[in-house]
């Protein structure tokens, strides 16, 4: 099977055929509605709500699906029909599923006591989705659960039935859970992908980034001939000393440019955003942030100040605020 | 002391040739094979077989080295070969190595090629997200953090600063994005093909890196194109009138980065196609009134403008009137923003085709082309010249220095 099935509308309208027909025939709870499994619910949930103990006790409304289960040792009792659906998509090649939802409605209280019924409807199948797991089709059910014979509530629950989409092949996309240097800090779980491109740092400019880190903006000065140098460079264009020092930045600036980013998108980043060219006090250009402006309120000549601001565990980054007057 | 006198170059050497694969979105075979048709496209074009080449040269940007496209093109050995850095700004610096290969008598016949599938494989526009931290990694790097990814996105902050200074608006880059069209609808081989754009187009499409609208933005392409260098002597035997390479020229300007030169000057225009001009106008003998028809590398609208400038076909800050008013027959294939993406080697055949005659859009009585390479790079251009020995007409311009 190649995982991507074919789509086509006579396929689609077979199970759109299914919409309406039961999915569990008239069904009977295990057990009546009873105190010891409201306590052992309201103990696993935490759940101190004083109506549901004492002589006047109701049920959780949200156990409305409980009275309804199976249990360990009794398969549900499926219809054919229901059966058949999941089966369609099975050999169609959606032969995996993930529950994805469900809503319920509360029309009365359930109590100690009470015997529950309920039957259950295939309410509707979706057009075929396209999903971050894979191509799939949604299949809502709605079961009524009713008490002594009268509607109590309604349990609607939505399954997607996938082709699981294609696993990378790239063998540095698996790797060994065991290694530890595989292991993922619990607090970096961000994909690279997913995370603010990093600063290329070597060995002519991470005393920048260093500086950075200690929040503080560091222009290069040649020792030489005194010129202030941004980017950071081993050598002075002006004189071509290989001798310099560094001078902070008071972090006073103005936008002598900028760019609004409408396309294409990238991770981290929501367009449309605005990317400026700072030129500091001391007269040297950095690209940066715009911060605390809207996108469409940058302009040039808009006199901005230094702040730093962390990105993720590892970045941390000199932006601009936007001094407005 | 070529940045400040005439050079020995100019007169030498000539394109013979020129050949190209179909340009598409999706060429459905490899780079190589794409670079080694038009190889032969270019040879035949010339009257050659890959027996006569001896020297190859294309952009350090190319996946198809010199050696294998020789392999594979029936070419034997070689005595000359090179490559180009910066991108796009090799473009008419491969046809001014081939010069000085041919001047100097390392190589009697050169091939320049370029071919990428760079709408199907790699797509440029696509951005960047990470460099290795090499020095020209660590240069981009500077961006990078704070989301400025894209080659659209490097232009337009240049260009943002070229509306303020001269208090323009992005209709400005309008104009360009409209002559290029015009010309590329009566382009057989043009994307824009039968599709002109009004000025409202060109508003009314989206934005891509503000102050750049899509429409700003060139194409992008599969394909392949090669051009066949030699001596002006052997070039007059064979099929075609040469085109002389009257001047050819590389340039960077001081502080030059690629593509983000932010850190120096006013941002408004381009330092390294001021040194490029320098050396085409000295060694040509040409003046901007000379030139019948420019080829002026347009990946992104703005830059065209700072070309005419730096060129001095107008005064800063006026070329989008220029443009408007068609002051210059300016892309006559349609650019890379109408015809194809190809990295300016498409625009150096034109001006080929120009001077020949044989270009869709001719140009009546067209002999001296100007041509430019990659812009906010380091860069390079051509003079391209009827032969004066061939000339029919009588010139009005100064003589040229053969």
């Amino acid at each position: 099977m190649n995982g991507e099935p074919e789509v086509h509308e006579e396929f689609e309208a077979r199970l759109k055929a299914y919409e309406g027909r039961p999915a569990a025939a008239t069904g009977v709870g295990r057990d009546p509605v009873n105190e010891p499994m409201i306590r052992h619910w309201c103990e696993a949930m935490g759940d101190t709500n004083p109506a549901y103990t004492g002589p006047n006790a109701i049920a959780p409304p949200t156990m409305l699906q409980a009275w309804t289960m199976a249990g360990l040792s009794r398969r549900p009792e499926r219809t054919a029909a229901y059966d058949e659906l999941l089966g369609l998509l099975d050999e169609s090649g959606h032969h995996a599923v993930v529950a994805t939802d469900c809503e319920q409605e509360y029309l009365r209280p359930l109590r100690p006591g009470d015997e529950i019924t309920f039957d259950s409807v295939i309410e509707s199948v979706s057009e075929r989705k396209t999903t971050k797991l894979g191509p799939g089709y949604f299949v809502t059910t709605r079961t009524d659960i009713r008490a002594g014979g009268e509607l109590a509530g309604t349990h609607r629950f939505r399954i997607l039935k996938y082709a699981p989409a294609r696993r990378p092949k790239d063998p540095k996309d698996r790797k060994d859970p065991k290694d530890p240097k595989n292991r993922k800090d619990p607090k970096d779980r961000k994909a690279p992908e997913e995370r603010r491109p990093r600063p290329v740092v070597n060995r002519d400019n991470a005393g920048f980034w260093e500086g950075v880190a200690r929040h503080e903006l560091l222009i290069q000065r040649c020792t030489g001939c005194g010129t202030l140098r941004f980017p950071w460079l081993p050598g002075c264009n002006s004189c071509g000393s290989l001798e310099w020092d560094t001078v902070e930045a008071s972090g006073e600036g103005t936008v002598y440019s900028y760019v609004v980013m409408h396309h294409p998108p990238f991770p981290t980043f929501a367009p449309p955003y605005a990317v400026g060219l700072i030129e500091l006090a001391e007269g040297v250009r950095i690209i940066s942030n715009v911060v605390g402006v809207p996108y469409d309120k940058v302009r040039i000549g808009m006199p901005v100040r230094l702040e730093f601001r962390r990105y993720d565990e590892e970045l941390v980054l000199p932006v601009f605020q936007g001094v407005t007057r | 002391m070529s940045l400040r006198g005439r050079d020995g170059l100019g007169g030498r050497a000539a394109i013979t040739g020129i050949g190209a694969t179909e340009f598409s979105k999706d060429s459905g075979r490899s780079e190589l094979r794409l670079a080694v048709e038009a190889v032969h496209a270019a040879l035949a074009d010339a009257g050659l077989t890959p027996a006569d080449v001896d020297g190859m040269v294309t952009f350090t940007m190319d996946t198809s080295p010199e050696i294998t496209v020789a392999q594979a093109a029936g070419i034997g050995e070689l005595s000359f070969f090179s490559r180009i850095h910066y991108g796009g700004g090799a473009a008419c610096a491969t046809v001014q190595q081939a010069a000085l290969a041919i001047a100097t008598g390392v190589a009697d016949v050169v091939v320049c090629y370029r071919a990428f599938n760079e709408r199907s494989g790699r797509r440029f526009g696509s951005g960047v997200r990470h460099r290795e931290p090499s020095a020209e990694g660590a240069a981009l790097g500077w961006a990078l953090p704070f989301g400025l990814l894209t080659p659209a996105s490097w232009v337009a902050m240049a260009a943002q600063r070229y509306l303020h200074t001269y208090g323009l608006t992005p209709e400005a880059f309008g104009h360009v994005a409209v002559v290029d069209r015009k010309y590329a609808a009566t382009n057989p081989a043009a994307y824009f093909h039968g599709r002109p754009i009004t000025l409202a187009d060109h508003a009314a499409s989206r934005w891509i890196a503000e102050p750049l609208r899509l429409l700003d933005c060139c194409q992008e392409t599969d394909g392949g194109q090669a051009l066949v260098v030699t001596s002006v002597e052997r070039a007059r035997d064979l099929p075609h009138p040469p085109a002389v390479i009257a001047a050819a020229a590389q340039g960077a300007g001081r502080a030059q980065e690629q593509m983000t030169s932010f850190y120096r000057d006013d941002l408004t225009g381009l330092p390294e196609t001021a040194v490029v001009a320098r050396q085409l106008w000295r060694t040509s003998g040409l003046a901007p009134a000379d030139i019948d028809v420019g080829i002026l590398y347009d990946h992104f609208t703005p830059f065209v403008l700072m070309q005419l400038e730096e060129f001095g076909f107008c005064a800063p800050g006026e070329a989008p009137d220029f443009v408007a008013k068609e002051r210059l027959p300016l892309n006559t294939h349609g650019g890379q923003l109408g015809e194809a993406y190809l990295h300016g080697m498409n625009g150096v055949a034109e001006a080929v085709r120009q001077i020949r005659g044989t270009a869709v859009n001719p140009v009546p009585g067209a002999e001296r082309v100007l041509v430019t390479a990659g812009t906010g790079v380091p860069t390079s251009g051509l003079v391209l010249t009827a032969d004066p020995q061939g000339r029919t007409r009588s010139t009005t311009g100064p003589p040229l220095h053969l």
